[in-house]
């Protein structure tokens, strides 16, 4: 009788506050109250998991500025990285780029921090998380204690089940997705459902800010610091859905950007809602951060998410590090290899 | 919250279309918690549900309108407008007939945490409260807030109390919740600008269960009072799996 080989797997060495599983969400329950939740930047999610070679919805991890450190068990793991520009080191020695992919041999150390900007960034593993799911979705909204590992973030000593990918991928390249880089001074919102809550003279105020994500910004909501602003029919209303990005301005008229793990419903004008494309772009500023508002047109909205979709399914490219990029002694370390390798190529040969 | 009206013209009236960015619509009916607003917008959700129009991924009923949730890379905003138009136009009424619940509720203090407080403030005795709070017939109008949360309307005007002006403490799983005008039964934990008047033993959200969601928007409800041993019973036989809310005639 043979061994069982121990299966690969993810194990989480340390964990900082609210790094969790995420998938696109858990969709289809709004209607019983459910929160879908889901990646708070979902185009970096997306990129990572493309980057991976996996569809672009598969369960991945979305790190906090809290930051993560992990290491593979029984055979070695393909991971890309995706988000904000955060630190990234591989058995101690910091990689030059934030958006990379990188094979973790069992043992090795891949440390994940907050680094000079962005508040969240996605890891994929290349193959799939055997996570259980709830209501058909891995996603986690820890108010509620659903999805996730066991309903809730992922902690230190956490292992993490992997069926391993068997696409070749370069042991470290650079991910070049340069819609990444997308700097949060404007934020592009579609006016309403609400806005006839508010004077043309409120709407103006609203647009010009500037705003400032605040202090209470977490997975639920961005709450924003700039000019207060009034209502011109009062500020309740019977409570209807919220969709993401929606931004609710209670009776003290400070506005808040209802996020990924937003209640499913709300009794507050809506005077907005940030357009889909935009979403990460907010999500990735850090309390501190200023800008505006811009209203778009529906038609507008669309076409920034076709062009979206189009570059991401086009233009993801992962380009092997060059030696000229790292130290000797880095070098010793690692095996490169050459030659491009475009994801999307390889989840059309599979 | 607005008081409840019934408005008969808002009621007949055509919807409005708002915007929630650019992969959601919002299909309003009125501005007020009303019944026969409520049936327009359960009518829509159950007709659109019956043949879901390519490119749309959720609907969700609220009091007074329906969110959709669509793609707008498959189906554009225009051509979804017409499709609601086109589902008004046969939806006269809710498919499924409304069922009528019956749900236990323990009032006794530790389950009721609050009801000497609303007592106090609606200058009536408890054990009023507990007589026109079990008198009353409800109509389920949405879940919302979180999962397997119910807003309940026809709660009597007496038992009409504004919210508090800042949340309490979290409640436990099952409290029910009176406030603004309205009756709520909550499913999990949380802080709330509500006040506790009593706590069923029965799970409206439970997932190893076949029907995960007890009840549907649409439902009328009646609450049954039970003493505290009553309530651990009951609390023990949900914890198996087994249904306590019971479906009467009318």
């Amino acid at each position: 009788m043979s061994s069982v080989p121990a299966q690969a797997a993810l194990r989480v060495l340390s964990a900082g506050p609210g790094v969790t599983l995420q998938d696109t969400g858990r969709h289809g329950y709004l209607r019983y109250g459910v929160t879908a939740a889901g990646p708070m930047d979902p185009l970096a999610y997306a990129t990572a998991n493309l980057a991976a070679g996996n569809a672009a919805g598969s369960t991945a991890i979305e790190i906090s500025l809290g930051g993560i450190e992990l290491t593979a068990e029984a055979e070695p793991l393909a991971v890309a990285v995706a988000g904000g520009d955060f630190a990234i080191s591989l058995d101690a020695r910091v990689l030059p780029s934030a958006a990379l992919v990188l094979t973790i041999e069992p043992g090795a150390v891949l440390n994940i921090r907050a680094g000079q900007s962005g508040a969240w960034c996605y890891l994929a593993v290349a193959g799939r998380l055997v996570v259980p799911q709830l209501l058909g979705s891995n996603a986690t909204h820890t108010r509620t204690g659903f999805g996730g590992v066991d309903g809730r973030a992922i902690r230190t000593g956490d292992r993490l089940p992997v069926e391993p990918s068997r696409r070749s991928m370069p042991s470290i390249g650079a991910i070049a997705a340069p819609w990444l880089d997308r700097p949060p001074e404007i934020i592009r919102v579609v006016l309403g459902p609400q806005d006839d809550y508010f004077s043309a003279e409120q709407i103006a105020a609203f647009l010009d800010g500037p705003w400032r994500v605040s202090i209470k910004a977490d997975r639920m909501a961005y709450f924003l610091d700039g000019p207060r602003l009034t209502h011109a029919k009062g500020y309740n209303i019977v409570s209807d859905g919220i969709a993401m990005g929606a931004i609710q301005v209670p009776g003290d008229g400070r506005p808040i950007v209802l996020m990924a793990d937003r209640q499913s419903t709300g009794g507050y004008p809506k005077i907005a809602t940030v357009i889909g494309p935009d979403l990460g772009r907010l999500a990735q500023a850090r309390p501190g951060t200023a800008f505006r508002f811009e209203a778009v047109s529906i038609a507008e909205a669309v076409a920034a998410r076709r062009e979206e979709a189009a570059a991401l399914a086009r233009d993801l490219v992962v380009e092997p590090l060059v030696r000229t990029q790292f130290s000797s002694e880095f070098l010793l370390g690692l095996n490169l290899i050459d030659g491009v390798v475009n994801p999307i190529e390889h989840a059309r040969i599979t | 919250m607005p008081p409840v009206a019934a408005d008969a013209a808002t009621a007949s009236a055509a919807p409005r279309f708002l915007n929630a960015g650019e992969t959601a619509l919002v299909v309003e009916f009125g501005e007020t918690v009303d019944p026969a607003i409520n049936d327009r917008v359960l009518a829509l959700d159950a007709a659109l549900r019956a043949d879901p129009p390519a490119g749309t991924r959720e609907f969700v009923p609220t009091y007074r309108s329906l969110m959709i949730h669509y793609d707008p890379l498959q189906i554009e905003r225009q051509t979804l407008i017409g499709l609601v138009h086109k589902a008004l136009a046969v939806s006269a009424a809710r498919t499924a007939a409304a069922a009528n619940w019956i749900i236990p509720c323990c009032y006794d203090s530790g389950f009721g945490e609050d009801i000497e407080e609303v007592a106090q403030l609606l200058k009536i005795t408890p054990g009023d409260l507990i007589a026109w709070h079990t008198a009353a017939s409800y109509r389920i109008y949405m879940y919302g807030f979180a999962p397997g949360q119910i807003y309940l309307g026809g709660l009597p005007e007496a038992l009409a109390i504004s919210r508090r002006p800042a949340p309490r403490p979290p409640h436990q799983p099952g409290a029910v919740l009176i406030g603004g005008g309205l009756c709520v039964i909550t499913n999990f934990a949380m802080p709330t600008g509500w006040y506790v008047v009593g706590r069923t033993p029965e799970r409206l959200y439970a997932a190893a269960r076949a029907d995960a969601f007890l009840f549907q928007a649409g439902d009328n409800l009646r609450f049954e009072a039970i003493d505290a041993a009553t309530f651990l019973a009951l609390e023990r036989r949900v914890a198996s799996g087994e249904v306590v809310a019971r479906q009467s005639a009318a």
